[in-house]
């Protein structure tokens, strides 16, 4: 099993998620992050122009067997793209254990 | 008889009222433009100056600002401590259009405004016992004298051509602007606000509070410059109405269309000031001008608060609000406006404006410089860094403004 770490444009979260979901991907969380990058966020404020010091992105994190780990990348890939700097990274890493909460199933059969 | 002065103090409790919900509408504003951290410090100054401006009005503020005859063309006069009423004053002998306890009530809302106006100039940094000293020395001594001098008969209204301020652009406004201007001078900038020769902005956390608190200060104008009529005579309020409406309406169109040239941005900061500035412009002339001339002195107010905002902040005086620009700026100019536009418009009256801004404004901004300098000495009037970074409302209410908010430092949503 893996995890998949996704940091995208906020923008392209939804059409993510929704490819993800025709892949059968359909267990993630994901969440509001911060960072910084290449690029930088200028907002203006009473006649000022400023570096807002962050820029805001959205966070996936999804958990999948070993069978689904290049559909998720290769969706995450071209579902995310534009093409200009700031659309993100993927990290992939290794999983151990597994525990589904509700019944103690383990490994792939708590994912499915 | 009796129904014609019922009428005409009935219109002036209702302007009443209509100044005391101003104080909401400047408690929204510079809540919306400040940061989150100090919203119960700009709460509890704005909570308490109002108590403050009507209690020292009571006990001697009235009668400072109103000696009576005996002390016409003077500088300074008094007429004792405390209120009380005249012989017939509840029929019509006191004034033809109110009685005694309505005119100390519409006066004493007035009073107020002077230290709501700094309130939000020296926010985010002054501490809170500091500014409430003060507030008390300001509106209970300052503010009555400046106002003596023109509506309560002293010297700029004995003038050959009396000065003229109709509802207080320079005995009111600029009297806020001149002491903001000072407390600003003195404090320093806040934290961050410059950054290696940059400025760096601190955005106000809430724009809807902002917006609501100019349109409730606008909805008070209506009682403060409506009201300053001093009876319902039909013609003139309705009048004063209609100028009043069109330089705040002017006064956002001044300022939406400077910002778009000069700072190239839809800055609804920039507009919400621009309202108020247009709205101060008018104030002193408010029943002197036309449908042109109103519409003239808000345009013109309006890109004068936007040059002012970039102005001030280049010259590192950090006035999180603007406050300086709109009421100091914005009520020189409305003052000297009646000078140049209306009915009194005259070489003599420009002479008699400037002898009128120059006078409050050197002694509102030498009085409220030796009190905050008085103050720096002694109790200190900036809390410190840590203070300051961690938010004013834990340092000096303990207590925060939104704290099921704050205490979720990351909010996650799945």
């Amino acid at each position: 099993m893996k995890k998949v770490e996704a940091i995208i444009r906020t923008s392209k979260f939804e059409d993510v998620v929704e490819a993800l979901a025709e892949q059968g991907i359909t267990f993630l969380s994901f969440y509001d992050v911060k960072g910084h990058g290449l690029e930088k966020e200028y907002q203006t404020y009473r006649g000022a122009t400023y570096d807002v010091g962050y820029i805001p992105r959205t966070k996936l994190e999804i958990i999948v067997t070993d069978e689904f780990t290049d559909k998720a990348i290769s969706t995450i890939l071209s579902v995310a793209k534009t093409g200009k700097v700031g659309d993100g990274k993927i990290f992939v890493t290794h999983v151990d254990e597994v525990y589904r909460i509700r019944n103690g199933a383990e490994g792939k059969d708590a994912l499915n | 008889m009796e129904a014609v002065f019922t009428t005409h103090n009935l219109w002036m409790m209702i302007a009443t009222i209509l100044v005391f919900i101003m104080h909401l509408g400047f408690a929204s504003l510079e809540t919306g433009l400040t940061q989150s951290k100090n919203t119960v410090n700009i709460l509890f100054k704005n909570a308490t100056i109002l108590p403050i401006g009507l209690l020292t009005y009571a006990f001697w503020g009235f009668n400072i600002m109103y000696p009576g005859d005996d002390f016409a063309g003077s500088f300074f006069g008094f007429a004792g401590f405390g209120l009380s009423m005249p012989e017939g004053a509840n029929t019509g002998g006191y004034n033809e259009a109110y009685t005694y306890w309505t005119d100390f009530l519409f006066q004493a809302m007035f009073a107020a405004t002077a230290a709501t106006i700094v309130s939000g100039a020296v926010a985010e940094r002054i501490k809170l016992n500091s500014f409430l000293v003060f507030t008390i020395i300001y509106v209970g001594f300052c503010y009555p004298i400046v106002g003596m001098w023109k509506w309560g008969g002293g010297f700029l209204d004995a003038l050959e051509t009396p000065f003229y301020d109709f509802a207080g652009s320079t005995i009111v406004h600029s009297v806020g602007g001149w002491a903001a201007l000072a407390g600003v001078m003195l404090l320093g900038a806040r934290h961050g606000k410059y950054h290696n020769g940059k400025i760096r902005p601190i955005p106000g956390h809430s724009m809807p509070f902002a917006t609501v608190g100019v349109f409730l200060l606008w909805f008070g104008w209506y009682g403060f410059n409506g009201g300053s009529v001093l009876s319902a005579d039909p013609g003139l309020v309705s009048l004063v109405f209609v100028t009043t409406t069109l330089a705040a309406a002017a006064g956002a169109i001044g300022a939406l269309i400077t910002a778009l040239i000069v700072v190239k941005s839809n800055d609804l900061t920039m507009v919400l000031n621009g309202i108020l500035g247009g709205l101060v412009g008018i104030t002193a002339g408010a029943d002197q001008m036309g449908v042109t001339d109103a519409i003239i002195i808000g345009l013109v107010a309006g890109a004068l608060v936007v040059l002012a905002v970039v102005f001030f902040d280049r010259m590192r005086l950090d006035d999180p609000v603007g406050a300086i620009s709109v009421h100091l700026v914005c009520g020189v100019w409305g003052t000297l406006a009646v000078g140049l536009f209306g009915e009194l418009a005259s070489g003599a009256q420009i002479v008699s404006q400037l002898v009128g801004i120059l006078s409050v404004g050197v002694f509102c901004f030498a009085v409220s410089l030796l009190i905050f300098y008085v103050l720096k000495a002694t109790l200190g009037i900036r809390v410190t860094e840590e203070e300051e970074i961690e938010g004013l409302d834990i340092g000096e209410h303990k207590m925060r403004a939104y704290p099921d908010i704050n205490n979720k430092a990351e909010e996650v949503y799945s």
